[in-house]
């Protein structure tokens, strides 16, 4: 029974561990019951990817009406592997959460923390799964509105105005959605994604143009673009981002990094190729060629910006922006290498972020800052962090050996053998910056001496330091000795590209 | 459409929050004339009752008037607003009329399905209902669980207002005042709140038949205890209605729908398939959807009264701070 139901299961039960946790009332009940069900989610979405992988699409008619009168569940590859990474950067965290929250956030706030976080984490795993477009959008909005509300519970008082920020933009971007979604239903009178595809082939009222040549539909098309890239952060439309990330609790800098996005960038691919794909291929788009330019100029320019920031959460933060640069420019070239390096890097981006904004969160547990100048030496009393921020800056940078460096090679293979070179040169050039940034972290908090007269740092508390280090081995696993993030990333690839040309 | 440009123009915000209760008012007019009952409920309860006291309530912490700004050209802004109004008047070129029996939304065949077959099927007259709270339940949960972020939001990031010794009695002091002061209103509120409540009840039970069902009934039912809250004060009102009980009722609409989702899941069926719930199927989706109905009923209406009640909190101690500018806005706010 379990197994055919993994996949509701594996959303509803943190959605519905959240108003239990307002029950409890309790910071330390509200956890327990937060890592219950984020580790059973996590074990149920391992169990999914491994039947995707060897069975194929799973499908699950909620309420039991089969789809498209009812609302279904659909699971493919791509959505497994994101459901996956969320999953897994949720277990990785929460651990860690329960002594960081105490040093952040106040003792009366836990239980809302937990109870917020859980809705955030099911919010972007019901996209994951969803079938449904409109369903996207229902999740989308869990997920958003829970955002705003942890980002505004860090210390900095401008974290508010940061998640106000993020609030306006965030729900012009959710009602960009809407629109689109509510003028394909104006012309196909279907919500299920893979209804909706069939139905943009049909011929629209007047019997001359097919559907998907309609004003409407590319009416549409426009909106969800711009709508979901303000999701994603794309260059130009990521102002949101660095402030979101930099005055979030350390927690939710980590979690929100390796997932939001990423999520994001999971409904591109749904709209485009799974919805779309076989009206209009993504080729066919002038979306692929205006998209990928803008993915490399924001690139090179959030990695530029990166090298002048004084905080290392927003260097990170304008880094974040840079690498969605490299996943949208794989997914924009639209062939089979492309997004496969696409997801693979989304992958192995969850792991670097993580383990960068999880280590810089041990930092701010003893050193309560994150601006560089004051973080001098830091690293020489705390090894284990100091270790981590060196492997995930050097995953970050692409050094041979670890995961980021498997990705953006495969990126750079991508765009060879499509033959455009002026790319291929512009993704090494952002790279060089990356050098630079990570090198400036790296010679704060190593080589430079605590200021004379500080007082001396222990390394911070075994809860936090473990999950850290952890993750940041894990960046060493998937650079060398593991491929199976990319063969689930080339079966995603392999799916969705299939799914165009059927 | 004169009205929304009238509550733009305006300087005054004092008439553009009055101007948009009444832009509220006519769009649920407007629904009513689109055969769209239910969601006119929601607007007039919503729009032109709760979201009005709201913004009333967060003027009088801030003042009326809009402090004269030197007008600036933005002309980036003008640019994408014109560039996004193009874009919809574009994606409306090819769009059927409204009505028109030949668009698409009418030809699918699962709009054939929610009119022909659902009567039968579900047994339940509204063909919203069975559409919203069945065929599409799980959106509805979604929603259900949206609103139940916005209430955990306001209470995360505004809190309860925390009472020092003493604070109490004073404000009911003033309380008494207005009172004093409204004792037609005072009388005339408390014959209607009653009839207010039976009716969201009304709304609750009845959404099978008629319209209605749990997001109108919690609209109602919160505006029938925001109005209590309105007559007898903040104080009197959180005294009666425990927000420590609005925080788990909260909580307990959002369980009770998934936990209905789950019983149907132990009973063999999918998520929210409640036609497990009985032996007879049509049986089970009557009880499976009173059951989340009633959940979405009690979410709602405690996530309105409690986001109603912390802004009134925070403006009653805004209140003691500044008399008597404070009075003058309540009163402003009362008449």
């Amino acid at each position: 029974m379990i197994a055919e139901h993994a996949i509701i299961l594996a959303v509803v039960l943190p959605l519905l561990a959240a108003p239990l946790c307002i029950l409890l009332g309790r910071g330390f009940l509200s956890w327990i019951a937060a890592s219950a069900s984020v580790w059973t989610s996590f074990g149920l979405a391992l169990h999914l990817l491994n039947r995707v992988l060897h069975e194929g699409t799973i499908r699950y008619a909620l309420g039991g009406w089969e789809a498209p009168v009812g609302i279904e569940y659909r699971l493919d590859a791509a959505g497994a592997l994101v459901m996956t990474v969320v999953t897994a950067i949720a277990s990785i965290v929460l651990p860690y959460s329960y002594t960081s929250v105490r040093r952040e956030i106040d003792e009366h706030k836990h239980h809302w923390f937990y109870a917020c976080l859980l809705l955030c984490f099911s919010g972007l795993l019901g996209i994951t799964v969803a079938g449904d477009a409109f369903n996207i959008f229902v999740f989308l909005e869990i997920s958003s509105l829970s955002t705003y509300v942890l980002v505004s519970m860090g210390r900095d008082r401008r974290a508010l105005t940061a998640a106000f920020k993020y609030l306006i933009i965030g729900t012009v971007g959710a009602t960009f959605y809407l629109l689109g979604v509510g003028f394909m239903y104006q012309m196909t009178g279907t919500l299920n994604i893979e209804d909706l595809s069939q139905r943009l082939l049909a011929m629209s009222g007047d019997g001359v143009t097919p559907v998907y040549e309609t004003t409407t539909i590319r009416a549409a098309l426009s909106f969800l673009t711009v709508g979901i890239s303000l999701k994603v952060a794309l260059f130009p439309l990521h102002v949101w981002l660095p402030n979101v990330y930099a005055y979030a609790p350390s927690v939710v800098s980590a979690f929100l990094s390796a997932t939001a996005t990423k999520v994001a960038i999971l409904i591109f691919l749904r709209v485009f190729y799974t919805i779309d794909g076989k009206a209009i291929p993504f080729e066919a788009l002038p979306l692929a060629q205006t998209l990928v330019p803008f993915a490399v100029a924001g690139a090179v320019v959030a990695s530029f910006i990166a090298v002048y920031q004084r905080d290392v959460k927003r260097l990170l933060a304008y880094s974040s922006i840079a690498q969605v640069g490299y996943m949208i420019c794989g997914i924009g070239l639209a062939t089979a290498a492309g997004l496969e390096s696409g997801l693979l890097h989304l992958f192995n981006h969850a792991l670097m972020k993580g383990t960068l904004f999880l280590a810089i969160g041990c930092v701010v547990y003893r050193v309560g800052q994150t601006r560089l100048e004051l973080l001098r030496g830091v690293g020489r009393e705390m090894p284990f962090t100091a270790a981590s921020i060196v492997i995930g800056g050097a995953s970050l940078i692409g050094v041979p050996l670890t995961a980021g460096f498997v990705s953006k090679w495969a990126l750079l293979t991508a765009v060879l053998a499509e033959g455009r070179w002026v790319i291929a040169v512009l993704v090494i050039v952002s790279s060089l910056i990356a050098v630079v940034y990570v090198a400036q972290i790296l010679h704060v908090m190593l080589i430079r001496k605590r200021p004379v007269g500080s007082e001396r740092l222990r390394e911070a508390p075994l809860w936090m330091v473990v999950p850290t280090f952890l993750l940041a081995l894990s960046n060493l696993w998937y650079g060398v000795v593991d491929g199976r993030a990319a063969d689930a990333a080339r079966a995603a690839a392999a799916a969705l590209i299939e799914e165009v040309a059927r | 459409m004169t009205i929304a440009v009238a509550a733009v123009r305006t300087k005054n915000l004092f008439e553009a929050a009055m101007l948009f209760g009444i832009f509220s008012l006519v769009s649920a007019s407007f629904f009513v004339v689109l055969d769209a009952v239910d969601v006119a409920m929601t607007e007039a309860a919503v729009g032109a009752g709760v979201s009005t006291i709201l913004m009333l309530s967060t003027l009088a912490v801030t003042g009326f008037k809009v402090r004269p700004r030197p007008v600036q050209r933005d002309i980036l802004g003008i640019g994408v607003s014109v560039l996004l109004g193009g874009a919809l008047v574009y994606g409306t070129l090819d769009m059927p009329r409204i009505g028109d029996p030949t668009a698409p939304v009418q030809t699918h065949p699962i709009a054939e399905h929610y009119i022909d077959v659902s009567p039968t099927e579900t047994g339940i007259p509204n063909m919203v209902t069975p559409l919203l709270a069945s065929y599409r339940g799980y959106d509805t949960f979604g929603e259900t669980a949206v609103v139940f972020t916005a209430g955990i939001g306001v209470l995360a990031l505004i809190g309860r207002r925390r009472r020092r010794d003493g604070t109490p009695v004073e404000s009911c002091e003033g309380t008494d005042a207005m009172g004093d002061r409204h004792r037609v209103l005072r009388v005339v509120g408390k014959q209607v709140i009653p009839a207010i409540l039976l009716y969201a009840c009304y709304i609750q039970a009845h959404g099978d038949f008629g319209p209605g069902g749990g997001f109108q009934a919690g609209v109602v039912f919160a505006s029938g205890l925001m109005l209590y809250m309105l007559l007898v004060g903040i104080d009197e009102a959180e005294r009666v209605i425990k927000p420590k009980v609005l925080e788990r009722l909260i909580a307990l609409g959002l369980l009770l729908y998934g936990g209905t989702g789950l019983l149907n899941i132990i009973q063999g069926g999918a998520f929210l398939d409640y036609r497990t719930m009985a032996h007879d199927a049509v049986h089970g989706l009557h009880y499976g959807i009173l059951a989340v109905e009633l959940g979405v009923g009690i979410t709602v209406t405690a996530v309105i009264t409690t986001i109603i009640f912390t802004f009134a909190g925070h403006m009653r101690s805004r209140q003691k701070a500044l008399p008597g500018e404070a009075n003058a806005a309540a009163d402003g706010g009362a008449s």
